[in-house]
């Protein structure tokens, strides 16, 4: 279990094999980094290109899939110390020392030592507390399109989709390819989003994104799913599992739609666990309704040895990840003196003006898409925290007798203190604080993370222990 | 809940695992989620604090509410899990303040 003294030091440390970690792990091995690379999932590919590598797996629409297989070849074409099935549930960061990552393999403890640290763990989705959203039955959006992409699998009965914003499009479009009936789909938003977002269609359509983009919602369009739009209130019934979504629009009409699957997404958020456990400082931003590290262009955290990139930095897709990834590669290569300043300049120019002009693509996509049911008001009964089982309710009570930080509401209620450490409690709990306050949510901050970032057995200890005992 | 579409890969291998007890037939190389999933398990677990039943959301390792219990060792993800013959699989036990 101990990084004994004979133990390497890499060069570079990766956590995550997505489109960032791939593109930035091919390039340092080209450099000459010594590079290990740690991802939880069996293959690369992150989540877009979840199981790239196996030819039974799900289309992905357009010149998609190939990007992702080209990536993937690169990367398995290059020298490097790949670990997959390899969870990190902390770093620790010294200035003038090695880093030091702890990990989870095989249900077994271990460690590795590296000089600097890059942050590729992608996005998860934004938690959408909505009443019986705890049910068996309801899953993610994402969900939904993992089984499929991983294991060729699709809901049985009726499926109901809730929410917005293109992954939820592209898993329709999906599942409608694969046979699944999708009972509705409760788009979720107002007629203001559109207007918001007109003010950044110069930039949208510079980048190029918005071939792709609309392509997806013709191709939504025409599948002719009974769609019901300007969705502003959900239920989801059912007494043991999900039976059905009860629904209301903003200009008042509801219904019931009875459902065996129910699926929620409004978007997803930077997967900022580590970062904020290592101690990276954190921005709001407004943009995209969510806290991310702060960085500046080379992906550089406020941790001296830890860059940040990929969705994990800030959400800007497919496409910018392999760019971003490479540009602070070659930044970290400047770092440990492998390359000088004027050749990372050099080289990191192209994949700059490409990042920009994407990155103008996006703004566009966050005000037509903005989180609404995430945002609209909660009732007291619903579940913020899943893992604690800690209402909205709960959470104002303990505001009115005193409580008046995300860490403070952690303590009194244990709200954020279950195994998911907070990943689908905190944007809410930040959210109904600054309401209750009435301050923005960028002065409420988030929860203080400490490590683990996940829950490790005991056994795990043990059973690395005895390994190393003689 | 779910069904496997005809088109399964072929080459992956067979692997029979057992859930509190029921024998199910899985395919090599799927998560451990997957596999319950497909034999028509949903509840993964109760709710520590009110014992409702819980099974996979996000199915990504982040909201552990797929955790079960896998050859004794409990707190474990299903859905990070790749099915291994002969695994025996429970329904997670934790109580809050026992673990
Ligand atoms: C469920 C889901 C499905 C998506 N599907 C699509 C899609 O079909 N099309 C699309 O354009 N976009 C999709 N996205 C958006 C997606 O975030 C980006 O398009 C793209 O995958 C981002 O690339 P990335 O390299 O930054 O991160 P990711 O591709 O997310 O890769 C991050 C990797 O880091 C690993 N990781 C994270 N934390 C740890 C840790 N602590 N220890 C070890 N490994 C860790 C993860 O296992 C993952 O493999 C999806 C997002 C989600 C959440």
């Amino acid at each position: 279990m101990t990084a004994g003294q004979d133990e390497p030091i890499f060069d570079l440390a990766i956590v995550g094999a997505g489109p960032a970690g791939m593109a930035a792990a091919a390039l340092a091995g080209e450099i000459g980094l010594s590079t290990v690379v740690l991802d939880e999932q069996p293959s690369p590919g992150g989540q877009i290109y979840r199981n790239v590598e196996h030819a039974g797996g799900v289309p992905l629409p357009g010149a998609s899939r190939e990007k992702g297989a080209a990536l993937a070849a690169a990367f398995r074409a290059t020298a490097l110390d790949y670990r997959p099935g390899t969870g990190v549930w902390h770093i620790e960061t010294h200035p003038g020392e090695p880093c030091r990552l702890w990990l989870l393999r095989d249900a077994r403890v271990g460690q590795v030592r590296a000089r600097r640290v890059l942050l590729a763990t992608g996005a998860t989705e934004r938690p959408v507390p909505v009443p019986g959203w705890t049910l068996p039955g309801v899953l993610t959006v994402g969900a939904l399109q993992i089984l499929l992409k991983s294991a060729g699998m699709v809901p049985a009965g009726p499926v109901v989709l809730v929410g917005n914003g293109p992954l939820l499009y592209l898993t329709a479009v999906q599942l409608a390819a694969a046979d699944t009936r999708v009972a509705a789909v409760l788009e979720t938003g107002a007629k203001a989003d559109l207007r918001a977002a007109l003010r950044h269609l110069p930039g949208f359509v510079a980048s190029g994104t918005w071939r792709a983009g609309l392509a997806l919602l013709r191709e939504f369009r025409a599948l002719g799913l009974p769609v019901v739009r300007d969705v502003s209130e959900v239920t989801i019934e059912g007494g043991d599992r999900a039976s059905g979504v009860r629904y209301r629009t903003a200009d008042g009409q509801s219904g019931t739609v009875p459902a065996e699957v129910v699926a929620l997404h409004e978007g997803v958020i930077p997967a900022s666990s580590l970062a904020r456990a290592i101690g990276c400082d954190l921005v709001w931003d407004a943009g995209q309704a969510t806290f991310r590290p702060e960085i500046d262009t080379w992906g550089q955290s406020s941790v001296a040895a830890v860059q940040i990139v990929g969705d994990s930095a800030g959400i800007a897709g497919a496409e910018a990840a392999p760019l971003a990834g490479r540009i602070a590669v070659l930044e970290a290569a400047r770092a440990v003196g492998r390359l000088t300043e004027a050749e990372r300049d050099r080289r990191a120019a192209p994949f700059g003006r490409a990042l920009s002009s994407l990155l103008r693509g996006r703004p566009f996509i966050d005000r037509l898409y903005p989180p609404r049911l995430a945002r609209s008001p909660l009732a007291d009964p619903v579940v913020v925290c899943r893992c604690e089982e800690v209402t909205a309710g709960a959470v104002r009570a303990a505001l009115a007798s005193g409580a008046s930080g995300p860490n403070q509401i952690k303590a009194f209620l244990r709200c954020g203190m279950g195994p998911c450490q907070g990943r689908f409690c905190a944007p809410t709990v930040t959210r109904l604080i600054a309401e209750a306050r009435g301050v923005p949510e960028a002065e409420v901050g988030s929860f203080r993370l400490r490590p683990p970032v996940k829950p490790i057995p005991l056994a795990a200890f043990a059973a690395a222990m005895e390994e190393d005992a003689p | 809940m779910f069904r496997r579409r005809a088109q399964s890969d072929p080459g992956l291998p067979p692997v029979s695992i057992r859930f509190e007890g029921r024998t199910i037939a899985a395919t090599g190389g799927e998560t451990l989620a997957a596999a319950l999933l497909a034999a028509g398990e949903e509840v993964f677990r109760a709710s520590p604090v009110s014992g409702a039943p819980r099974g996979p959301f996000c199915l990504m390792g982040a909201c552990f509410e797929c955790l079960v219990e896998i050859d004794g060792m409990p707190g474990q993800q299903a859905c990070m899990t790749i099915v291994r013959d002969g695994m025996d699989i429970r329904r997670d036990r934790i109580v809050e303040g026992e673990e």
